[in-house]
């Protein structure tokens, strides 16, 4: 087992863990700690693939912004959870696990079978990511990188339009 | 890879640094717990209330605002780092990109998103 | 004096080639990437007690008063003292606090702020983690703290701490975007995130080349750290003390741990990314000790910041960061693009200023630049800075008569 093999068992841990942790969870505000994690455990994936500047902007943008938001909704909301009393599975439960299973074996079939293309030796070290996709920004996908400012420009303009609407 | 391994080191004796400290505290520290030094403070008062902030909508709209410039801004580095190889262009792009969000601050500013009352 | 520059590099590796006779090469590896981390954790921790003492000392004489003098000489024993008090007081959690997220985020508050130095190159080839993403990284890491303020304000189960966190975390949130700006500027400059090449590119320190910039950065960074004038998170008259009303003992020691270590860190970042970094000023010292010299330069100044401005308001705060700051650094951004592409600092990776012509050539340009966009900026704004002005002469409160409605949350 090299290095990079024992950070990425553990990162996936962290990740699936904390996934784990989100959705068993009774309070919302806990549960968004777990998705907190989560974001952790993503970045240190996106780091082992030798994507150090995703990996960062993931910490930037996930947790820093979008957890951020998450967790003023939270903060900003009385009575966000119903009554913490109340049973924790409703009456459908056996359909439901039956549908999961389904699901989740479905899912693990087609993960088994696809023939994922292997690296040579561990991930590729990218020098001068950042540089790269600037340089892509710039050339290639210049119209992505408009398209996404105005699509930036939307998102403002019809969140400020939603959250004044008193 | 190594830059990172020295933060993951970092990262490892940040929590461990304050977990002893506070560990250390937990032994020399007295305990005598009682109701009213348990009690949450609201100015030497018993608490009225649910624990909860009164809906100022404000902090919402900050966070949303800086949800869309911290996106910007993301995509405004990779631009600055590889300017320097690239042509007048790359400036022409970047102008209207941010000329785009310049606009969408300047309603959010019109609109009264950016005032706090 | 190049032994003295090198002296730690030299002891670092003696220690290794040491342990290599006994350990294989991964091991040495590992244990010097944790030695490393350890002793300059121990160092920021170091400095907050030092720092301690600095701020209450110069703090006090600009009040006109002598600040701690009895505990030991000049007081210097003073920050012991704190540590022994802090160390025995009783932890008391409030009732009906959330155990875990009560614990946790104390320890979680200042792990960022002992991460920042990872990236800091504190002298001549003296970076821990030479990262080629290193500006974002620090900025990455102002976001993680603003989380653990959070889980303070919530755990806390107080109104005053809900309060609190919130009004702290909404101020640092705003003030990220201006400093984000202005480090996208000078990455723009110097054509790499990498806080080494920015040290490298700067033949004459940004401070000269982008004044305006400066000025804004230290202001901003002041709001980043919540500290006077912006200091409303944690001011006693305003909202008891914000997110850690309810932390006793050296859980609130970590608070204040996390903040003055902030405080070294961003007067670091400063240092790497305005004031040359380790480039000695004239005077041929060792390239640590001119670090040193250099971040204590822009600690004194929040300081004396400190001792000097009365408090703002969180609408003047708000008003002021996103009406004033964010677009003029956006401007700035865009205004420094456009001179970059006629007076380059780098082009395709390599510094193209050449020698004291060159240098003085890129510090007239850019200065005169910088003070043409602040008359510029000054004119667009002269409406409510003379409003401000006449406000303060007539002896009204500025801005916009608020204070005269009650405040709301």
């Amino acid at each position: 087992m090299t290095a990079e093999q024992v950070v990425f068992v553990l990162a996936a841990v962290v990740t699936l863990g904390s996934a784990l942790g989100m959705v068993t969870t009774r309070s919302v505000f806990v549960g968004a700690l777990w998705m907190i994690a989560v974001f952790g455990g993503v970045a240190a994936l996106f780091i082992l693939l030798g994507a150090g500047f995703l990996g960062i902007v993931q910490i930037l943008v996930y947790i820093g912004a979008i957890a951020v938001l998450i967790l003023f909704a939270i903060m900003l909301t009385p009575r966000v959870m119903g009554d913490p009393n109340a049973p924790r599975y409703n009456r459908q439960w056996p359909l439901v696990a039956v549908m999961a299973s389904a699901l989740a074996s479905l899912l693990v079939a087609l993960v088994l079978r696809t023939d994922w293309p292997l690296a040579q030796e561990g991930a590729p070290t990218i020098t001068g990511f950042a540089v790269e996709l600037g340089k892509g920004f710039m050339t290639t996908y210049i119209l992505p990188f408009e398209v996404a400012s105005v699509l930036l420009l939307v998102a403002l303009i019809g969140a400020i339009v939603i959250a004044r609407e008193e | 890879m190594k830059p990172y391994a020295v933060i993951g080191a970092f990262l490892v004796i940040g929590l461990l640094l304050p977990l002893m400290t506070v560990m250390a505290a937990t032994l020399l520290s007295p305990r005598k717990p009682n109701p009213i030094k348990q009690d949450i403070y609201e100015c030497g008062l018993k608490t009225v209330g649910e624990t909860w902030v009164q809906f100022k909508v404000q902090y919402y709209i900050y966070a949303l605002i800086f949800v869309v410039f911290d996106i910007e801004v993301v995509f405004l580095y990779p631009w600055a780092v590889a300017y320097n190889q690239l042509g007048l262009f790359a400036l022409v792009e970047m102008l209207i990109f941010a000329g785009i969000l310049l606009a969408g601050l300047l309603y959010a500013w019109r609109k009264g998103a950016l005032s706090w009352v | 004096m190049e032994a003295l520059d090198r002296i730690f590099i030299r002891i670092g590796e003696a220690f290794s080639t040491f342990l290599a006779q006994y350990l294989p090469a991964p091991v040495v590896t590992v244990i010097g990437m944790f030695l490393s981390a350890i002793i300059i954790s121990t160092f920021a921790a170091l400095t907050f007690m030092l720092l301690t003492w600095l701020e209450r000392k110069f703090v006090g004489r600009m009040q006109d008063r002598i600040g701690p003098n009895r505990v030991g000489p000049f007081g210097l024993l003073q920050p012991i003292a704190d540590a022994i008090k802090m160390f025995t007081k009783e932890l008391i959690t409030p009732a009906g606090a959330h155990k875990v997220v009560y614990n946790l985020a104390p320890i979680l508050v200042v792990a960022p702020s002992l991460m920042i130095f990872a990236v800091i190159p504190f002298g001549r080839d003296m970076v821990a983690a030479d990262l080629d993403v290193g500006v974002l990284y620090l900025i990455a890491l102002s976001s993680a703290t603003e989380v653990a303020i959070l889980m303070a304000g919530w755990a806390s189960r107080n109104k005053f701490s809900l309060l609190g966190a919130m009004r702290a975390v909404a101020q640092m949130l705003s003030y990220e975007v201006p400093l984000v700006l202005i480090l996208l500027t000078l990455v723009l400059m110097a054509g790499s995130m990498r806080l080494t090449d920015l040290v490298a590119v700067q033949g004459v320190p940004f401070a000269f080349l982008q004044p305006v910039a400066f000025v804004i950065f230290i202001v901003a960074a002041a709001a980043e750290l919540n500290r006077t004038p912006f200091d409303i998170p944690e001011a006693e008259s305003e909202l008891v003390a914000g997110y850690h009303t309810e932390y006793g003992g050296m859980k609130f020691g970590l608070f204040m741990m996390a903040e003055f270590i902030a405080a070294f860190g961003m007067a670091a970042l400063v240092t790497t990314v305005f004031l040359g970094g380790w480039r000695p000023w004239l005077i041929p010292l060792p390239s640590w000790l001119w670090f040193l010299i250099k971040t204590y330069l822009v600690l004194f100044v929040f300081i004396w910041f400190r001792g000097t401005f009365p408090r703002l308001r969180i609408d003047q705060l708000q008003a002021f960061c996103w009406k004033f700051l964010v677009p003029v650094t956006l401007l700035n951004v865009i205004v420094t693009g456009v001179v970059v592409t006629f007076v380059p600092l780098v082009r395709n990776g390599e510094v193209v200023v050449r020698g004291i012509g060159g240098w003085a050539t890129v510090t007239v340009v850019y200065f005169a630049v910088n003070v043409v966009f602040a008359l510029v900026v000054a004119w667009l704004y002269r409406r409510p800075t003379l409003q401000a002005v006449q406000q303060i002469q007539v002896g009204q409160p500025a801005g916009r008569g608020l204070s005269r409605e009650v405040q709301t949350a």
